[in-house]
């Protein structure tokens, strides 16, 4: 192992998880801390801490000098970027490297060419995994998306080149609505972008959010079979699962090898995901984009396959060869994640930052709990608003759900509101349990299951940032 | 005439302006009314309108723009 001391270049829950990984491999931990995080967890865990900034996100973990200058004071020769902030930054990624400095991740290379969207859809269809119909590239004029949705047929989707998280996204359901929609989609992508570049893909409704997990080691890459995340609200998953309730065997070797496929196609190291979307009723797969990082639900997987995913892209980042051949990844039972937030199900998902004045974390066979909570911490109103991940394992879905509804009942979680009645409530729902959903089942669920949730309207004044 | 002071409702990050490109919502010295908006409270990723809350003119903000701000934190001191 060339790494001997890891900076943890993220906070909450996924710097924990990284610091205990880096533990068991003998790193050493560096956490950086913004002023609002002084008592965080991974704080409290990692060997060294380092404050970098003031509580603002873009004037501490955002900022790419004064993290480097933090890795340089402590001496940690390689850094983790966890997810967000600047885990998928090709340009921090470049400076990490060009300082001597190892990057817990991909190339630069690969996290740009996955970061562009047209240029993903490229290299997936070079590659022969199938995406969206649509167009093979951006778009410049309005007049060549027309001719194009004239084949693709409607509903569409108007997308920005360089949007992302749902932003820049537009329906049309007609020509007309489409001839409306175009030039507003055009100015709206170069006021928030600076790229006016678009591209239009066919609508696929009804489809479930399925995606590929997979390792490489820049020569070999090998996948670590899926999850199903379409339980989602506003585009952010609540729920996720492994495997797809939803896939056949035979689909199922078919979706995984078009990942392993395109990921051997851009020589990718390190952890990585590819999102698809999958249409249960023609059991077609769609390639959407590739998450150059770890990510938030890679518990399920770990869960199913004991596989140790932050473990394993530390190592390959250290410089060792995929550790692990094809066949030797397994599946074993059904694995699920819920996301406890710092939001209140009551009222419209209010987020809600406070302190924990009291906790109880469930355990017992097949229970884990990912979190950055302790008794007496001050949840600070800075960042997003996950708390912890619950994840339970058993030997099929349904005892999972079984597991999962006993783990939320002893999780106790006092002094601020949290989307614990929300997972109660989807675990009790015969929709869920029958598995029967898709991306845009849970937002019309809430609305009419807003009394078991205590749902009142969301405040007026309430907007949440696109 | 008497001084009164607009109270952040939430913990988090005060903005003075709708968007980083446009310009303040108020300045110091305008004429405000009860449901105008004075700013935005950015808490865990999500932005909440602050409401003047009374008729007035506003003498002076008490937060900057981007700064950290707790619940019941003055950010504006009016003339009610």
């Amino acid at each position: 192992m060339m790494i001997r001391k890891l900076l943890i270049a993220n906070r909450g829950e996924i710097a924990v998880r990284i610091i205990r990984a880096a533990r068991e491999l003998g790193i050493a931990t560096v956490q950086v801390y913004s002023k609002a995080d002084k008592d965080s967890l991974a704080v409290r865990l990692a060997d060294e801490s380092i404050e970098i900034g003031p509580p603002q996100a873009s004037k501490s973990y955002l900022n790419q000098a004064t993290i480097l200058a933090a890795a340089k004071t402590t001496g940690a020769d390689a850094i983790h970027p966890g997810y967000g902030f600047l885990a998928e930054n090709a340009e921090f990624a470049a400076a990490v490297e060009a300082a001597g400095l190892i990057f817990v991740g991909p190339t630069a290379q690969s996290i740009r060419l996955m970061g562009d969207k047209v240029a993903a859809r490229e290299a997936a269809a070079a590659a022969g995994v199938p995406t969206v119909p649509g167009s093979r590239g951006r778009l410049e004029s309005a007049d060549a998306a027309f001719a194009l949705v004239e084949k693709t047929g409607f509903p569409v989707m108007i997308k920005a080149a360089a949007g992302g998280g749902g932003r820049g996204i537009r329906i049309a359901r007609s020509a007309e609505e489409f001839h409306h929609l175009m030039p507003q989609a055009q100015a709206e992508a170069l006021a928030a972008f600076g790229d006016g570049g678009l591209y239009v893909e066919k609508l696929i409704e009804g489809a479930r959010h399925i995606e590929v997990q997979i390792l490489g080691d820049g020569r070999d890459v090998i996948h670590c079979f899926e999850r199903e995340c379409s339980l989602q609200r506003r585009r952010q998953k609540v729920w996720e699962e492994a495997p797809s309730p939803s896939l056949t065997p035979a689909g199922r070797d078919k979706l995984c090898s078009s990942a392993v496929a395109l990921a051997k196609a851009v020589d990718y190291r390190g952890a990585g995901t590819l999102e698809y979307l999958y249409d249960d009723r023609s059991h077609e797969f769609y390639f959407l984009e590739m998450n150059t990082r770890i990510q938030v639900e890679h518990p399920v997987t770990e869960m199913i396959t004991g596989i140790d995913l932050v473990c394993e892209m530390i190592r390959i980042a250290g410089g060792e060869p995929l550790r692990i051949r094809q066949d030797q990844v397994r599946v074993r039972g059904h694995s699920i994640e819920v996301r406890i937030n710092a939001e209140d199900p009551a009222k419209g998902f209010f987020p809600s930052p406070g302190t924990i004045s009291a906790l109880s974390v469930p355990n017992g066979e097949g229970v884990r709990f990912d979190s950055m909570l302790y008794e007496g911490y001050t949840v600070p109103p800075f960042y997003d608003s996950l708390l912890g991940k619950l994840i339970v394992h058993d030997d099929d879905r349904r005892s999972a759900i079984r597991r999962l509804e006993r783990a939320l009942a002893e999780l106790r979680v006092e002094g601020l509101a949290t989307t614990k009645p929300l997972h109660q409530a989807l675990a009790r729902d015969p929709d869920v349990q029958a598995a029967r959903f898709h991306t845009a089942w849970l937002e019309p669920w809430l609305e009419t299951h807003a009394a078991s949730l205590g749902t009142a309207a969301p405040s007026p004044t309430t907007k949440v940032a696109q | 005439m008497a001084t009164q002071q607009i109270f952040s409702p939430l913990p988090g990050i005060f903005y003075r302006k709708p968007a980083p490109d446009k310009p303040d919502y108020k300045s110091d010295g305008d004429t405000i009314m009860e449901n105008d908006t004075i700013g935005l409270i950015e808490v865990m990723k999500s932005f909440n309108e602050v409401k003047a809350g009374a008729a007035g003119k506003i003498l002076r903000f008490l937060a900057e723009n981007e700064e950290a701000v707790m619940a019941g934190q003055p950010i504006a001191e009016i003339d009610v």
